[in-house]
């Protein structure tokens, strides 16, 4: 079905309100002043220039701010700044700048003196690794990898490597404050409102009833405002000590360090297989850096057990630890990385092998899970690699031109997956005697399109038409539900709809009325509730547990990619997407989240990059003009995405499983793929820069 | 930023005055002066703005002679049937810096005298790392650090970094003649010889003095075709990885090169060299031997000569 | 000193149709003039540095990054942002074809695309996909709506033709 969105209307009009749109009377502008070294202590921080200026009101140091206890997940960062003198790495707040205006506020910023005991910093690639999780590094066996790499035909063994790189979502983080007493309010940039309050009502110690968190739009979140970073704390703090609403809305310089990013990551891979490129064994081990206290693990190794059947598997996880802010996740967490790894790796397999790169991923179809032979839900990859195949014109691609003009053609291509993540959701529904619905949960609008979806749900199940259902969203006082990530809300929030509408199903039927005769009934409205549970009540479930279904979703992408072979430089041509994911309860919404998703990969094969500074620590680069993400000549008309036609009863009560990140996955391996097609060069990091190509 | 003061020019000679007596900082477009003050590269207290001065706008055609006020913007030059015509590398590198909405804003002036883009020059102050252009006798962190974009001509251990101006370039290959104006009166500067290296000139970016305001360019107007090719790992709205400009007449190619060198970088004539890829390889290479890459930016001697060799071709008619 | 440097100085500038008079710091961008003390949110801040045109407003008809505008460069002049781009409460068809073609999803770069869409097209730059796509690469867009938004471009062109 295809509706349009449902907020359309105030985006376009610019009545779409996101959190530093709030201004709250009396509200005072905050900056933060960050650490400029990347290890080392804090000695002193001398604000008098700063509060001498017209328009400051307040430096806040350590001395004025609460002490914070430490913090539990969903913070990202557990020990918030302001509670020792350590200093994790560059950027770590220090002070807090308050003005009357932006201008008095960032032009004080600029003069805070920050004295600091400076230390060497830990670097990426020599910082200490440790097992992820646990003792062991080794996370999961399962046969003799190395009785495999033995009796293997063919083999390949490869280290690849991502550079760390940021969300760089166009709008930054940022919160603005306000407390009514005991009541705080806060309009917070989030993908997940309902864990603001126990991690605010931890920091102040106060009852999370009286913390309210108002986000109807967030612009853009990609993983980078799914957890609670300090500066929401820090907000509140200063609003606090100042006695009036504080908006800290971060500067782009600030967003590098103050929230997170996806790691940068190295991962090796050793697949062995027969003469036929059929796997005899899988071992992959990653290692990404986390910071120097807190912890982030990226489970790249999850594909190795998911995708491809193989009697032996061995997967490690290490951390590295470095003077870096810590990492989160980011659209594709997980498969994202691992994927570049393993479908790199199963692509310089078929060459090795002389088998077509989608010939290799059906003989290893894996027709149940790899991890413990447990039956998908629902896996419909076959047909989409099928589908895939047949729009791209795979099977004849080197039929066609191999040049054009400057440019050398190349293609490449992957399998597409992520695990399938849940969490628990909570809606309600109100109908009322008018024939009009109302839908309420605090779902959050990153872009997806979940409220329209949740629209069309309650629309359908209620027997309304759409346009008379409206949606009520963004606000911790609305039913809490899950958070808007991990492509879990159509699943999850979009159940508990189903459910709540049936529920006023149910409710009619007790009255032995139908909804058209509420009124002549005496009823004005009638309100339904509705849950969507996990399995033994858990707060998220990951690829099905508890069930008697391994859950995941599935896809194959196909590239074409020019390369310039004077400069290295690299073009996208076409895609080509088919996606097993499901129902798919928006057709509209569904193309441009997977449209989305290939620009999203296509930025991190060829461009996105942060870079660490190789003797002082911090990033380089804490700016977009220096760092790159994709512009709109970067990208064809030519994306062709769709789906395979499939319905998950055990998913989720609509069918449905998650699309917002798969098609991120896979498209990095297989432009890699790509530029080895069009110029014979394999390059194993990304991004892929143009003297990358020119050394191969 | 900080709290300056503003003030508008009603005159070429007002804004000079206020250059030499007030210590004032010029105020054109913008766009590269409200970033210097953000960061910290410039803090000025007085500012003179100069954009409504419309003696410095406009393109003419006298004689054989092209004339571009200062104040031109980079879309207006891009798409002037004039510049068009007879500044072709002018009018393309115009419309290949930058996106839309600067070039709206951005003059040709105030484009030439853009500072480098140098990752570690535009940190925000504190600067956490020896620049010796944020603060001289500091040292140069690109040096010893990630210098991919940076220099392969003309840099010393003073500064590596490179002059990212595109329409810079073309001038240089079009040997263009900026004309300036200080309290001494006019002068002309060869486009050849306005901006400096380290090698030339230490930390001194161009030979406009502090009391000074460019008002305008004159090119001359010679038959042949021109190009500007611009080599970057995204599509549009970034800066060079390495550029150059080609003017193709019947005698000669005269290329200058971008990014490469804190000037544009003009190679000796192209004088009989046969317009195939055969023949302009080595002759552009033998013209770039002097090249000095630093230890990770070999890479760019390659893609310069590969990017005036398609930029000759491409103006020569080649596809 | 010949000239009558200050640090305040009165602006007129006309707003989406209504004249608006303040005095302003010298320092105060149009960006945050617009949404600090006009109360006009509509344009939104992305990076601060003219780096993704996010913040992209109509100045005498020509689409600028606001943050790299001061408001006093301003003084007499007529500024549109988004919340002035509908007519007497009817969509524009810019906005008509971005709604319908689905060319937005979170919405924070929106209002900079459709203003920038709307002097693409009175600039006589939307003439096909290839310089819809250059022309619009001043608007950057992370949810990457760039395929619908070249379409809506395209579409909303023929039009207002």
């Amino acid at each position: 079905m295809i509706a349009t969105r449902v907020e359309a209307t105030a985006k376009l009009t610019g009545r779409a309100t996101f959190a530093a749109d709030h201004r709250p009377e009396g509200v005072l502008h905050a900056v933060l002043v960050g650490a400029p070294v990347a290890a080392g202590t804090l000695r002193g921080v001398d604000a008098d220039a700063a509060r001498a200026l017209p328009g400051v009101t307040a430096v806040l140091t350590a001395a004025d701010l609460p002490d914070f206890p430490r913090l539990d997940m969903p913070a990202a960062v557990l020990t918030l700044p302001f509670t020792d003198d350590r200093i994790p790495h560059e950027g770590w707040p220090v002070a807090i700048v308050l003005g009357e205006s932006i201008e008095a506020a960032e032009a004080a910023r600029a003069v805070v003196r920050v004295d600091c005991a400076a230390e060497p910093p830990v670097l990426l690639g020599s910082g200490e690794r440790t097992p992820a999780m646990g003792e062991d590094a080794v996370v999961f066996t399962k046969g003799d990898v190395d009785a495999a790499r033995a009796q293997a035909a063919v083999r390949v063994e490869q280290t690849y490597v991502q550079a760390a790189r940021h969300h760089n979502t166009m709008e930054t983080s940022g919160t603005v404050a306000r407390w009514d007493g005991d009541r705080l309010t806060l309009w917070d940039a989030v993908q997940a409102g309902s864990t603001v309050i126990p991690v605010v009502s931890k920091a102040f110690g106060i009852d999370a009833a009286n913390v309210r968190v108002v986000s109807p739009h967030t612009g853009g979140g990609f993983g980078g405002k799914g957890y609670i970073w300090p500066h929401e704390v820090l907000a509140a703090a200063a609003a606090r000590v100042a006695g009036r609403p504080v908006k800290l809305h971060l500067r782009r310089a600030d967003q590098f360090s103050a929230v997170g990013y996806q790691p940068w990551m190295e991962q090796t891979i050793r697949l062995a297989a027969d003469a036929e490129g059929r796997l005899l064994g899988v071992e992959h081990a990653a290692v990404n850096n986390a910071g120097l206290v807190e912890t982030h693990v990226e489970p790249a190794t999850e594909a190795s057990k998911s995708l491809y059947a193989s009697p032996a598997i061995r997967l490690r996880l290490e951390i590295e630890r470095v003077s870096l802010n810590v990492p989160t996740p980011m659209r594709a967490p997980v498969e994202g990385p691992g994927l570049w790894a393993l479908e790199s790796a199963m692509n310089e397999l078929a060459d090795e092998a002389g088998i077509d790169p989608l010939d290799l991923r059906l003989a290893n179809f894996a027709e149940v899970s790899p991890a413990d032979g447990r039956p998908w839900s629902s896996n419909r990859l076959r047909e989409a690699y099928a589908e895939g195949a047949r729009r791209y014109g795979w099977r004849n691609r080197h039929q066609r031109p191999r040049q054009d003009g400057h440019w050398r053609i190349g293609h490449g291509m992957a399998t597409c997956s992520m695990g399938s993540f849940r969490f628990p959701g909570a809606a309600r529904v109100h109908l009322g005697a008018d024939g009009s619905a109302v839908v309420e949960s605090n779902v959050h609008d990153i872009g997806s399109g979940a409220q329209t979806v949740l629209a069309q749900i309650a629309a359908e199940e209620l027997g309304v038409p759409l346009d008379r259902v409206a949606v009520r969203w963004g606000d911790t006082d609305l039913p809490r539900t899950g958070p808007t990530y991990g492509s879990s809300t159509t699943m999850g929030t979009g159940s508990a709809v189903a459910s709540a509408a049936r529920d006023v199903g149910k409710q009619l039927a007790d009255l032995g009325i139908e909804a058209d005769a509420m009124a002549a009934a005496g009823v004005d409205e009638i309100v339904g509730e509705g849950t969507y549970e996990l399995p033994d009540g858990a707060m998220f479930n990951g690829d099905g547990e508890g069930t008697p279904y391994a859950m995941r979703t599935w896809g194959v992408i196909f590239v074409e990619v020019g390369v310039d072979p004077d400069f290295g430089i690299l073009r996208l041509r076409r895609a080509v997407g088919v996606y097993s994911a499901g129902r798919i309860v928006n057709a509209l919404t569904a193309r441009a989240q997977m449209i989305g998703a290939i620009v999203w990969g296509w930025g991190k094969a060829t461009m996105e990059e942060s870079d660490q500074e190789p003797v002082h620590g911090r990033w380089l680069a804490k700016n977009l003009s220096n760092v790159a993400v994709p512009v709109n000549a970067d990208i064809p008309a030519d994306i062709d995405v769709s789906f395979v036609e499939e319905f998950d009863e055990a998913a989720s009560l609509i069918g449905a499983r998650g699309i917002g990140e798969l098609g991120a996955t896979g498209v990095d391996a297989a432009v890699a793929a790509a530029v080895h097609d069009a110029v014979g060069v394999r390059v194993r990091e990304v991004p892929i820069l143009p003297w990358k190509v020119l050394a191969g | 930023m900080i709290d300056f003061a503003y003030a508008r020019a009603d005159s070429p000679a007002t804004a000079v005055a206020a250059l030499r007596d007030d210590h004032a900082t010029v105020l054109a477009g913008g766009t590269e002066l409200l970033n210097w003050v953000r960061l910290g590269i410039a803090a000025p207290e007085r500012v003179v703005d100069i954009g409504g001065l419309d003696e410095l706008r406009g393109i003419t055609r006298d004689g054989d002679t092209l004339r571009i006020g200062a104040l031109t913007t980079l879309n207006e030059i891009g798409e002037h049937p004039l510049a068009v015509a007879h500044a072709g590398a002018l009018a393309s590198a115009c419309l290949q810096a930058a996106s839309a909405q600067i070039r709206n804003r951005a003059t040709l002036g105030g484009n030439v005298l853009q500072r480098t883009r140098c990752a570690y020059f535009r940190a925000e102050e504190p600067v956490p790392w020896p620049c010796n252009r944020r603060s001289p006798g500091s040292g140069c962190a690109a040096l010893a650090g990630l210098h991919e974009r940076h220099a392969i001509f003309g840099w010393t251990d003073e500064c590596v970094a490179v002059h990212p101006s595109d329409p810079a370039v073309a001038l240089v290959a079009l040997d263009a003649v900026v004309d300036v104006v200080g309290p001494a009166g006019p002068r002309a500067v060869p486009s050849t010889g306005f901006h400096l290296t380290p090698e030339e000139a230490g930390l001194r970016e161009h030979r406009l003095d502090p009391d000074e305001l460019i008002v305008g360019y004159r090119i001359p107007i010679e038959p042949g075709a021109q190009a500007y090719i611009k080599i970057r790992e995204r599509a549009s709205y970034e800066y060079a990885i390495v550029s150059a400009a080609a003017v193709v007449g019947p005698d000669r190619a005269r290329v200058a090169l971008g990014s490469v060198a804190g000037k544009p970088w003009r190679l000796p004539d192209l004088v009989g060299v046969p317009l195939t890829r055969e023949a302009l390889l080595p002759a552009v290479e033998e013209r770039m031997a002097g090249a000095n890459p630093l230890p990770h930016n070999g890479f760019k001697v390659t893609m310069a000569r590969n990017a005036a060799v398609r930029a000759v071709l491409t103006a020569g008619g080649a596809r | 000193m010949a000239l009558p440097y200050a640090h305040d100085i009165d602006i007129t500038v006309q707003v989406n149709g209504r004249a608006v008079r303040a005095v302003v710091q010298p320092r105060t961008t149009l960006l945050d003039w617009l949404r600090e003390e006009v109360g006009l949110t509509g344009t939104k801040k992305g990076c601060n540095e003219g780096a993704c045109g996010t913040c992209t407003v109509l100045v005498d008809g020509k689409r600028m990054n606001g943050c790299l505008t001061l408001a006093v460069q301003c003084d007499g002049r007529e500024v549109t942002t988004v919340e002035g781009l509908a007519e007497d409460g009817e969509l524009s068809p810019v906005q008509r074809a971005f709604r319908d073609l689905d060319a937005f999803q979170c919405g924070y770069c929106t209002p900079g695309q459709l203003v920038s869409a709307t002097a693409c097209i009175a600039e006589g730059h939307a003439t096909d996909p290839a310089t819809v796509r250059e022309w619009m690469s001043g608007n950057i867009c992370r949810c990457s709506s760039y395929p619908q938004i070249t379409a809506a471009v395209l579409t909303a062109a023929a039009d207002v033709r």
